[in-house]
């Protein structure tokens, strides 16, 4: 046990755990943010996916300890109001069945769209092949995206 | 949530109007009747709350139900509020979904409950203004004086609604389909919100306070069991709290069914995390068991011997197949093979239960059936249902899984044990080694035409790992015939024909897996029709329509319906670029039909990549047609898993796969452009939609593949063409 400082979604934490525990679990189970989930624990879904200062990252495979300084965004802190280009173009093409991903699929978007705000479909597979949906609903997360891009523009 | 409040007591709170089991003596015997599915809530301050039954996996039933209480109720469907009804059984009727009816079944009650609270409403109104209720009409929330235009809001008529006689739910008029705003119209999902900005509580997600977490290190050996454990280092472990064995439960006569709980060695912690850091430390002996020396190639002998060898149950007979294919100027054989397949929701399966010292107990639970809940961990606790509180959450994923006691039951076994509230998690690789999976099967069709090119005999094998095998009680399991899951039937005319089952035996359990036999059956069947079009050089869509029953003019006329749709919009005649291909199938899942067509691709190195489904539905009337499209969409995309990547193998009785590396589910970069064309379906609805997408999509894949390079893929995972 060790305790770490955390910045999470603009608030900074002090929290005790061993160093290596993943950051993922640190969000559900210490802070209670669980909008951020459990898929596989190997860095194979990207359920669990973050931000680390603006960066998509596998909050499963990541150390707490591994952190820093480095500012942690979770779907909680994307926006307050669902007003995230992203999350307003889920809404729209109604992208969701179980949702039980999506938390990651938009924080992944969220991260490709800023890199590359107006991405090719080939673009868009490669950033979200990462992210598997159960539900399946590839063909609408690709709309999504293609819809936040055109927004943003 | 307001679920324990009597009507009196809502009523004294001047909170809200609740038509449901609140309701006085007369109108409860209704709700006790089942004729109520829902509740409808409407506050003082017109806030209308509903409660929906039927658990929300993905699968959208619970905006299609408040759709339809709703659209009889006369709201602005952009103010309503909708919850989970609470777990009462005797009052909700369809707690537990499966088959794809949460639509369906509760297409009348939902609208009788909200058809109910609109003549109570209206009733009000004109004691309110004196008046006649002809004169009165309900819109948009509010109810209308005709002859004035009057208007008084619903959350203003509560206080007087409340005093009035309810009238019977079996005698309220509901709405002409004409005059429907709701129905029919694809409306967004309630649930969207929450599933874009993390509040959405899934099972993994329930936080009680003073709540641990624990994981189970389950025999990996199905039948097998513990022998001993060490904990001596696991106990040191961070956080860990307690560790100890947990007993496997089998058939349990008082739900007359076997649990399948696999038991092992439970550890509970203050974290999921330091639950699984202890699990690691332990040093566990496992006796193999009964299934020690089954593999996938022990299994795939035994098939092959089964499909040549004496059946145990001829499903269905008519002349003498066997002299037919004997005299037939064309005759084809072909073996299909498809093995387990898991579930692998993205959620693991997961239930929290809080044991209380009264021995009542509190479960949370992401789960197809709250009853279904309820009830397992009440007769495994031996206690009545009603001191089981269930919480049912939002599932993240199912297709069948969570229509299972498992999960349920080892929660219970762990909670129990610890007096506070116990979150008892699968990791993925506990969750894949411990599914119940599709059924593993192989069918041997041989099939004769004539000169004409008409089917003149077809002689189906099927031979499978059956489901019932796994739940049912050692009497009935004694009748070789019990749980034959073949076919009977095919949708296509042949002089003679022959359908036989032969069970297989394996210790890995297996159950309803999204389609449950459709995925194997409408596989050999529309694999082998094609085959048959083929051998008589007729086209694919021509022969099958060709060869459609006389004797069965509805399930004809709507299957030339959605072939002819799917052709039409597939551009089936269409020429396509060398080594592309388009292959159709279609099927009748339920009371729905429905054909896709593949276009597919195969590179230099065999490789099959499948680039656009065309798909035409016929369900009936479509409750929510965006989120129908939304299903058939998911279930080609779920079933493209088994036919290019997917396969579960066994190896000492023990499942060779554990994640996401080894067993690999459909990703973006693989998955097809989709249509989905509805054909305009009146009435009621009729089928479902949640599975029906599932069975005819690999058989079309397959025969694009014929298409693309004139080889026949007849076993799945199709990941190279030789």
């Amino acid at each position: 046990m060790k305790s770490i400082q955390l910045t999470v979604n603009e608030k900074s934490h002090e929290i005790a755990a061993p160093v290596n525990t993943p950051l993922l679990w640190v969000l559900r189970d210490t802070l209670g943010l669980t909008g951020t989930k459990y898929g596989c624990g190997m860095g194979l879904c990207g359920a669990c996916t973050v931000h680390l200062d603006g960066q998509a990252i596998r909050s499963c495979q990541t150390p707490v300890n591994a952190v820093g300084a480095r500012k942690i965004t979770t779907i909680e802190g994307l926006s307050n109001d669902r007003s995230h280009p992203v999350q307003r173009a889920w809404i729209a093409e109604q992208v969701p069945q179980c949702g039980y991903c999506q938390s990651g699929q938009i924080m992944q978007a969220a991260a490709l769209l800023v890199k590359n705000p107006h991405p090719t479909r080939e673009q868009i597979d490669q950033a979200m092949t990462g992210n598997i949906c159960r539900c399946a609903t590839y063909q609408r997360i690709r709309r999504a995206i293609e819809r936040a891009a055109g927004e943003e523009a | 949530m307001s679920a324990t409040l009597s009507r009196r007591e809502a009523m004294k709170t001047g909170a809200a109007l609740v038509l449901g089991f609140y309701l006085p003596s007369r109108a409860r015997a209704n709700a006790a009747g089942g004729k109520l599915n829902a509740w409808i809530s409407i506050a003082s301050n017109n806030q209308i709350t509903l409660f929906t039954e039927t658990p929300e996996m993905g699968q959208g039933t619970r905006t299609a139900n408040a759709m339809m209480l709703a659209e009889e109720l006369e709201v602005d469907w952009s103010t309503l509020r909708v919850e989970q009804a609470p777990t009462i059984p005797a009052v909700y009727k369809h707690l537990t979904t499966g088959g794809s009816g949460g639509t369906s079944s509760t297409w009348i009650p939902s609208r009788q409950a909200g058809a109910q609270a609109r003549e109570l409403l209206v009733a009000a109104a004109a004691q309110h203004w004196n008046t006649q209720e002809v004169d009165c009409r309900a819109a948009n929330g509010t109810v209308v004086h005709i002859p004035t235009g009057r208007r008084v809001r619903y959350g203003e008529l509560v206080e007087i609604a409340s005093k009035l006689p309810v009238p019977e739910l079996a005698k309220v008029t509901l709405k002409d389909p004409k005059d429907f705003r709701i129905a029919g119209k694809p409306m967004p999902r309630v649930d969207t919100p929450a599933k874009v900005d993390g509040s959405a509580v899934f099972g993994l997600d329930v936080r009680v306070p003073g709540m641990l977490f624990a994981v189970i290190a389950r025999c990996p050996y199905f039948g097998g069991r513990l022998l001993r454990f060490d904990d001596s280092d696991a106990k040191t472990s961070p956080g860990v709290k307690a560790i100890f064995a947990v007993p496997p439960i089998g058939f349990v006569p008082a739900i007359e069914r076997n649990l399948n709980v696999a038991g092992g060695v439970a550890v509970v912690a203050t974290s999921t995390w330091a639950a699984i850091q202890g699990r690691k430390a332990l040093n566990i002996t496992w006796d193999k068991g009964p299934g020690a020396g089954e593999s996938t190639a022990s299994l795939q002998k035994q098939f092959r011997e089964k499909a040549a060898g004496p059946p145990a149950v001829v499903a269905a007979e008519r002349g003498n197949v066997i002299d037919a294919l004997k005299i037939a100027a064309r005759k084809i054989e072909a073996d299909y093979e498809i093995p387990f397949q898991a579930h692998a929701t993205l959620e693991p399966m997961n239930t929290t239960v809080h044991v209380r010292p009264d021995h009542s107990i509190e479960v949370w639970s992401p789960t197809q059936g709250g009853d279904l809940a309820q009830n397992t961990i009440a007769k495994v606790a031996g206690i009545p249902p009603e001191k089981v509180i269930v919480h049912v959450t939002y599932s993240g994923g199912s297709f069948g899984r969570r229509y299972q006691w498992d999960y349920l039951a080892e929660a219970y076994q762990v909670a129990k044990e610890m007096k506070v509230p116990v979150q008892v998690m699968r990791t993925r690789e506990d969750d894949m080694q411990h599914d119940f999976y599709l059924q593993y099967s192989y069918q041997r069709l041989a099939g004769g035409l004539d000169h004409e090119g008409n089917i003149v005999a077809w002689s189906h094998r099927i031979v499978s790992t059956p489901i019932r095998a796994v739940f049912d009680s050692p009497e009935l399991l004694r009748d070789p015939k019990h749980g034959a899951e073949g076919a009977n039937s095919i949708p296509y005319e042949t002089r003679d024909y022959r359908f036989d089952y032969a069970p297989a035996v394996s210790v890995v359990p297996r159950a309803w897996w999204r389609s449950v036999s459709s995925p194997f059956q409408v596989f050999a069947i529309e694999c082998f029709i094609d085959e048959l079009a083929h051998a008589a050089g007729i086209d694919s869509v021509e022969f099958r329509i060709r060869h459609l029953h006389a004797d069965n003019p509805e399930q004809t006329e709507r299957l030339h319906g959605v072939l002819q749709l799917a052709a039409e919009k597939s551009d089936w005649r269409k020429a396509l670029p060398a080594n592309h291909g388009r292959g159709i199938a279609c099927c009748r899942f339920g009371d729905t039909y429905i054909a896709h067509v593949a276009e597919v691709s195969v590179d230099k190195t065999g490789k099959p990549r499948v680039h656009r489904i065309v798909s035409a539905v016929d369900c009936g009337f479509a409750v929510n047609p965006d989120s129908v499209r939304a299903q058939i969409e998911g279930g080609i995309n779920f079933a493209l898993t088994p036919v290019l990547s997917g396969e579960i193998s066994v190896k000492e009785g023990a499942i060779e796969q554990g994640n996401f590396n080894n067993y690999q589910v459909l990703r973006m970069n693989d998955a097809p452009d989709i249509e989905v064309y509805l054909m305009s379906g009146h009435g009621d609805p009729r089928g479902g939609v949640g599975e029906s997408g599932v069975p005819p999509l690999a058989p079309a894949v397959a025969n694009a593949i014929f298409a693309a390079t004139g080889k026949r893929a007849r076993r799945l995972p199709i990941t190279r063409i030789a």
